[in-house]
């Protein structure tokens, strides 16, 4: 019965909106805009926090790296006589984490010093980093031929290397490079393996490690310490600088996602024991993934925030039309009152009139915030995700607006004494 | 059979917050028996419409009894107000009153939607309503596609739907030419015939001389009650 009389009402309110139904679309357009702009702008939001979260996803949220930092000019603990700058992480951190660190999977312990490489005539300047054999495990690296050095070449300190894809280009530009020897500080590594390409990211944090990977020569960890020794001396225009660094960087990777940040806490805490200075650095992607989920969650939270300015501003001009719609039809109110009309009647025709043109623009605007972002993506390479809720809450959203925005036309409407709105002309 | 009972009623407007009272009813007595057919005469502030208001259950009287059909009406409030225009009362107005975006049906079962009837029990009490009136061709139209005696006999028509036990008419000719007017007035002659009791507002002799009791006002009471 009274899904009956629903029906009728919505009827007669339909009825009525397309009487006027050039000012009918044009009142619901605010609403469809409105609507529109919020699932659009969570659209887009929630497509941009998805693509940096893949970005640190990328960098392995199951890892902490390490880094050795070098001090400050006034803080260094150099050895003045010797003009040797002594600092970052040591071998004996990497057998300490290990040791205190049962839940870690695998420890990578990574070196590396620039270096003039030469084939044949041809020459670059490299990057050599020195690591261990689950180097591409641990990075995810893949490789495009050849193979990664082993644990026996790593036992037997063999002179192999396996090259990046930026080397292999430059270095053997038309010829195959596997088997060959490359020359770096007079010895020769033969090439046993070349890395895969590995894509052109800009984020600031990977652009160190993945172009470094590009150019980067790899050679076996235990053979890089017999024949280079720890000592990289650097020569500058006017200056010259010797550095003593036992390891760059030691990457842990722990099995779990809940053992992340325990993990970083265990190794912060072991590094502080064992360095007088602070010549390290943690960074521990998952918190940077949750940093950036965080303002990921406040950018859509901001973007929503701004649609929703415009869908109140929808919501008032709907209001307008609807009180100067009610002022309109005084006469109509009246007749419809004198005919038996109570004033919850009134009530639930003007709301209702409200409702059908605030559900209406919803829909509409559902179909605008959906089409448009995916017009977008069709010609950009922006990134769009539509969520079920962000649909039914800006749905929602414009229900409660009609609702909210609707009750006071009604409630003026109903409030109407009928002797003065039958009299009005 | 006893329709309408009114005794001392009164009925007083506060102008200009209350400094000046002004007594539209001051006391009036009036029994109506099912089937009457009266004229409300008098001149222009006599009390005419807000007596027509008061029986319409659109107005309550400052003082007095109103019995309608036997209850008590005088002091109801605006739900139970409705209520009673619903189910008791038909309308008619000088200016047609219809709704002009529904069509000649549609404005004929308006007062069946507030009494909550089901489409199609109304749409049935409606179509026989048109014929009635003369009018069944014209059922889709919308009212401004008819002429002024049309949409006087929709209105007619309207006032009808419910059953009521009491038609009331405010000149129902006032915006009509002579012809016309006599086509209605003829309307409601059949319905008198017919059992329907009337009221109507008027000051036209014309119509008067049809009512089977006159009743004149002057200043708030009644100053002559004549039966033809």
């Amino acid at each position: 019965m009274i899904l009956f009389r629903l029906k009728r009402t919505i009827k007669l309110g339909v009825k009525s909106l397309t009487r006027h139904m050039l000012r009918s679309v044009l009142t619901m357009l605010g609403m469809v805009f409105g609507v529109g702009a919020v699932v659009a702008m969570l659209a887009v939001g929630e497509g941009a926090s998805y693509e940096s979260q893949e970005r640190i996803k990328r960098l392995g949220s199951l890892k902490i790296i390490i880094n050795s930092v070098k001090l400050s000019a006034d803080e260094e603990s150099s050895d003045k006589t010797n003009f040797t700058a002594i600092y970052g992480l040591k071998y004996t951190d990497a057998e300490i984490i290990q040791s205190t660190l049962p839940q870690a999977d695998v420890i990578l312990r990574m070196r590396s010093v620039r270096k003039d490489v030469f084939y044949r005539n041809r020459q670059m300047n490299s990057n050599i980093i020195s690591t261990v054999p689950w180097y591409p495990g641990v990075t995810n690296q893949k490789l495009e031929k050849g193979r990664f050095f082993t644990s026996i070449d790593m036992r037997s300190k063999l002179p192999v290397c396996v090259i990046g894809a930026a080397v292999e280009k430059r270095l053997f530009p038309c010829e195959e490079s596997l088997r060959k020897q490359v020359v770096f500080e007079g010895n020769a590594f033969s090439v046993i393996g070349v890395l895969e390409s590995a894509g052109s990211e800009s984020d600031p944090e990977e652009t160190k490690e993945l172009t470094d990977v590009n150019s980067a020569i790899l050679i076996p960890l235990t053979t890089s310490l017999e024949r280079f020794g720890d000592i990289r001396m650097e020569r500058k225009t006017g200056s010259f600088t010797r550095e003593q660094v036992e390891l760059h960087r030691i990457i842990v990777k722990v099995k779990r996602v809940e053992d992340v940040v325990k993990a970083s806490d265990v190794i912060s805490g072991v590094l502080a024991k064992t360095h007088t200075s602070k010549d390290y650095e943690i960074i521990v992607p998952l918190e940077m993934l949750e940093e950036i989920r965080r303002s990921a969650r406040m950018f859509s939270m901001v973007l929503g925030m701004i649609a929703a300015i415009s869908l109140l501003v929808g919501g008032i001009g709907i209001m307008n039309i609807m009180l100067a719609s009610v002022t309109e039809r005084t006469r109509e109110i009246g007749i419809r009152r004198a005919l038996g009309a109570k004033k919850r009647d009134i009530i639930i025709q003007f709301l209702s009139e409200t409702m059908v043109l605030s559900l209406v623009g919803g829909v509409l605007g559902l179909g605008l915030g959906i089409g448009m972002p995916m017009l977008i993506e069709m010609f950009t390479d922006m990134k769009i995700i539509f969520t079920a809720w962000s649909l039914i809450l800006s749905f929602s959203i414009s229900a409660v607006v009609g609702l909210v925005f609707g009750l006071y036309p009604a409630w003026r409407a109903a409030g109407m004494d009928p002797i003065e709105a039958l009299r009005h002309e | 059979m006893t329709i309408i009972e009114i005794s001392q009623l009164h009925k007083t407007y506060s102008l200009a917050k209350g400094a000046i009272q002004v007594n539209a009813l001051a006391g009036i007595d009036l029994q109506l028996e099912r089937g009457e057919y009266i004229a409300i005469m008098g001149p222009s502030g006599s009390g005419k419409s807000t007596l027509l208001n008061v029986l319409g259950c659109l107005d309550r009287p400052t003082q007095g009894r109103y019995l309608l059909d036997g209850a008590d009406v005088a002091q109801l409030d605006d739900n139970a107000l409705s209520d009673v225009r619903s189910k008791k009362l038909g309308f008619i107005f000088q200016s047609y009153n219809l709704l002009p975006q529904l069509t000649v049906l549609e404005n004929i079962e308006v007062p069946l939607y507030y009494q909550g009837r089901s489409e199609k029990e109304s749409r049935i009490k409606a179509l026989e309503l048109a014929e009635a009136v003369g009018l069944a061709d014209r059922i889709r139209h919308k009212p401004t596609e008819l002429s002024g005696g049309q949409q006087q006999r929709v209105a007619v028509a309207r006032a009808l739907v419910n059953d009521p036990v009491l038609i009331l008419a405010d000149e129902p000719t006032g915006n009509l030419d002579s012809k016309t007017g006599l086509e209605i007035l003829d309307i409601m002659d059949r319905l008198h015939s017919g059992g329907k009791t009337l009221v109507v507002v008027t000051h036209d002799d014309g119509i008067a001389g049809r009512a089977k009791r006159i009743i004149q006002l002057r200043d708030g009471l009644i100053e002559s009650d004549t039966r033809n």
